[in-house]
């Protein structure tokens, strides 16, 4: 008996103990908010008033600013993580959804969804200094590992283009299927994946070929394929395990790294829509865009441990030290 | 020194590699009717390029994904006249042209498949929306693109049947195609639960769309022709023909709401449709045609879309090859409907869901929750394979 309660007492201290210390921040597409939440005790600590129709969100590589694309306002506005306030706005072109930076937080990519563009930001001088022509709605973006090859994926063109960072032309184009949304190269550059939203697969492409060496498929009793519609992604640093968010079907599919084999699926809330982990990789959150809420993911045991209501239609998440 | 000299060349292969194969040139004719139909209401006056603004906007979108394929696309509109003979006017067309998207009425389209049945030229119907295109008249050169009467009637349906508004007073045109929109109507009503609780006919004597003193004649005919009706929950229009279902929204004898032809209309695409991508594509359509973009344009758009979406996929300007593509198993095509578009390969009938509007904002999309089917929601609107009267031949 009172080991018993020794032992329940040690749980609930262990559990209480901040496992970890993070921030996240969670942009709301339809309440022009973003949400910020503390990862220690899962609760909302602040919702702050950003322009309209907020989505692609990332933390600035040195940790001090969150930037979110406000597609509605054509502009990308800067958090500074101190004060939790805009402080400054970045020249991104029209209908900014997507965006990345290249490893020193120098220069940021961002996909103008209106005019078939990217533009190249300066992030110091916050100027635009140049556009790269792609393909019909470019979304999503991402930088191989050694800074060299930029992706973007373009929807209706439903390709992946690969962009050389220092001449910024287009140097390949792999066509993958239905209205690509998001891409993300394994830690290691071996390789690179890219959901394909309607097309209901994520591609997996040979960097150094530039081709597509397979696919994966999703299967969900029960489920009718057309609610199966793949979207964010993340990759645990070590390219081990992937988390694929599956949009309507809600739910988040569990891939092995190597093999490409869907291992399971988590039921989260609905139209799921991308995620992040915490730096130290023990959780993972995901957007639910209908349901209004964050599904927290424990990496370790792959289960869903938690849900944090947010704010109005919530989309993207970006994680990092407070 | 060396490993640049090489990579020098190979990058100088490449180049060349792509200038010297010729660009594959892919031919779309577009066949439409001259003249556009007078609406009551004077913004809903289709444009004179309506249709025809959606394929060009396709043709766009593909030569954009084209540039990176060395594909290119080109349109090649002709406009028929009632005198014509539409389908020497098609045979001319497809001796230019790999594909033709059509916009015609139900009986100069057969022609058309027919005359041009022998040399493999495909039709895209973009326009006709008449079941027997897909059923006892259907061909294996037609593939459709307008959804059919019967996938509106049944969306609408739905809709009402969800919202519990199951009473329904059916009013129907006098012409031949409101009566074809009343038989799916009321085949709507059987087969998901709502009840016709009467039918009235609004006979059309014929007299202007517009005067100068219109209204107060209808505020007071309107009424009356509604008055003395059973208890029921929802008017339903059927008048196609744009007589007088546009008159009967906040003039019915009973405050009651109004769809089918009016009011809440079930249809491929509206201007104020703005989910899953669709504000992209809106914002492309106006900066290029200086209009907002209608259901037969969005249903043109679509049809060119899928040529284009072949001829990548295929990386191929043989159309028997891109036809094969089309009609298999692995072809499906990005609306901005929120799920893929699929063809029934039972009668080639492009699968969809439908949007309901109300001329200012979309309401809801159909297939509703709650409606299942075994094999694709998609197909509880329409007829489904086990009804379908269709041979393809």
């Amino acid at each position: 008996m009172w080991r018993r309660c020794l032992l329940t007492g040690m749980l609930v201290w262990l559990a209480a103990t901040p496992a970890s210390a993070f921030v996240a921040y969670v942009s709301n597409e339809k309440g022009n908010t973003v949400t910020v939440i503390d990862t220690n005790s899962w609760t909302v600590t602040k919702t702050i008033k950003v322009g309209q129709r907020p989505r692609g969100i990332e933390f600035s590589r040195d940790g001090k600013f969150v930037m979110v694309a406000v597609g509605d306002d054509d502009t990308i506005q800067v958090i500074d993580t101190k004060t939790q306030e805009i402080v400054d706005t970045l020249p991104s072109g029209p209908d900014p959804e997507l965006f990345t930076q290249d490893a020193a937080g120098k220069t940021m990519y961002v996909a103008n969804e209106n005019d078939n563009t990217v533009t190249v930001i300066d992030l110091e001088k916050r100027a635009r200094i140049g556009d790269i022509q792609v393909g019909v709605e470019p979304e999503g973006m991402t930088i191989s590992p050694d800074g060299k090859i930029l992706i973007n994926t373009s929807e209706t063109t439903n390709m992946a283009h690969f962009i050389d960072t220092s001449t910024r032309q287009i140097v390949a184009n792999v066509l993958v299927d239905s209205r690509p949304r998001f891409a993300q190269f394994k830690r290691d550059g071996s390789e690179l994946w890219v959901s394909s939203e309607i097309g209901g697969t994520v591609s997996i492409i040979d960097p150094v070929k530039r081709e597509v060496t397979g696919k994966i498929t999703f299967e969900i009793p029960g489920l009718r394929n057309e609610a199966i519609q793949p979207v964010g992604i993340g990759m645990t640093k070590d390219g081990k395990t992937a988390f694929i968010a599956l949009g309507p079907a809600n739910r988040v599919a569990v891939v092995d790294g190597v093999t490409h084999k869907v291992l399971k699926y988590l039921l989260v809330g609905q139209r799921v829509w991308h995620m992040d982990f915490t730096p130290d990789e023990k959780y993972l959150l995901v957007t639910n865009g209908v349901s209004n809420d964050v599904s927290v993911i424990d990496v370790a045991s792959q289960k869903v441990i938690k849900t944090i209501q947010v704010g109005e239609l919530p989309w993207g998440i970006t994680i990092a030290q407070p | 020194m060396l490993r640049w000299l090489i990579g020098t060349i190979a990058l100088s292969m490449v180049a060349t590699g792509a200038l010297a194969a010729d660009p594959v040139e892919v031919h779309i004719g577009y066949l439409g009717h001259a003249g556009v139909k007078s609406t009551l209401s004077l913004i809903e006056q289709p444009a004179d390029n309506d249709g025809i603004a959606g394929a060009r906007l396709a043709i766009e979108d593909n030569n954009t994904t084209g540039k990176f394929l060395n594909q290119r696309f080109v349109l090649d509109e002709v406009k028929v006249k009632d005198s014509d003979d539409v389908a020497k006017v098609a045979t001319d067309l497809a001796g230019r042209n790999d594909y033709i998207i059509t916009d015609l009425p139900a009986d100069a389209l057969l022609k058309v498949a027919d005359a041009l049945r022998d040399r493999g030229t495909v039709l895209l119907n973009a326009g006709a929306i008449d079941d027997r295109l897909r059923e006892q008249d259907c061909r294996a050169n037609v593939i459709h693109i307008a959804p059919t009467r019967s996938m509106l009637a049944d969306a609408l349906g739905q809709y009402l049947v969800w919202k519990q508004w199951k009473r329904w007073l059916l009013v129907v045109g006098s012409h031949d195609q409101d009566k074809l929109y009343a038989d799916a109507l009321r085949r709507a009503a059987t087969r998901f639960g709502a009840k016709i609780v009467q039918e009235r006919t609004f006979e059309d004597t014929g007299g202007a769309r517009r005067t100068d003193s219109g209204v107060t004649l209808i505020q007071r005919q309107m009424p009356v022709f509604t008055q003395q009706a059973p208890a029921y929950d929802v008017l339903v229009a059927a008048d196609e023909s744009e007589v007088f279902a546009n008159y009967l929204p906040y003039r019915t004898w009973d405050p009651r709401p109004v769809a089918g032809s009016a009011g809440l209309v079930p249809t491929s695409w509206d201007a104020a449709h703005d989910q899953w991508g669709a504000v992209q594509i809106q914002n492309r359509f106006v900066k290029l045609n200086m209009r907002r973009m209608t259901a037969l344009d969005m249903q043109a758009w679509t049809a060119a879309r899928m040529i284009g979406e072949a001829t990548s996929r295929t990386n191929s300007g043989d159309p028997k090859k891109v036809i094969a593509f089309l009609k298999g198993k692995d072809f499906s095509i990005a609306a901005f409907k929120g799920t893929r578009l699929t063809l029934r390969d039972w009668n080639l009938q492009l699968r969809q869901p439908i949007l309901l509007a109300d001329g200012r904002m979309v309401v809801s999309v159909s297939p509703q929750e709650g409606f299942l089917h075994q094999v694709s929601e998609l197909d509880t609107l329409g007829v489904d394979r086990p009804e379908t009267k269709c041979k393809l031949q």
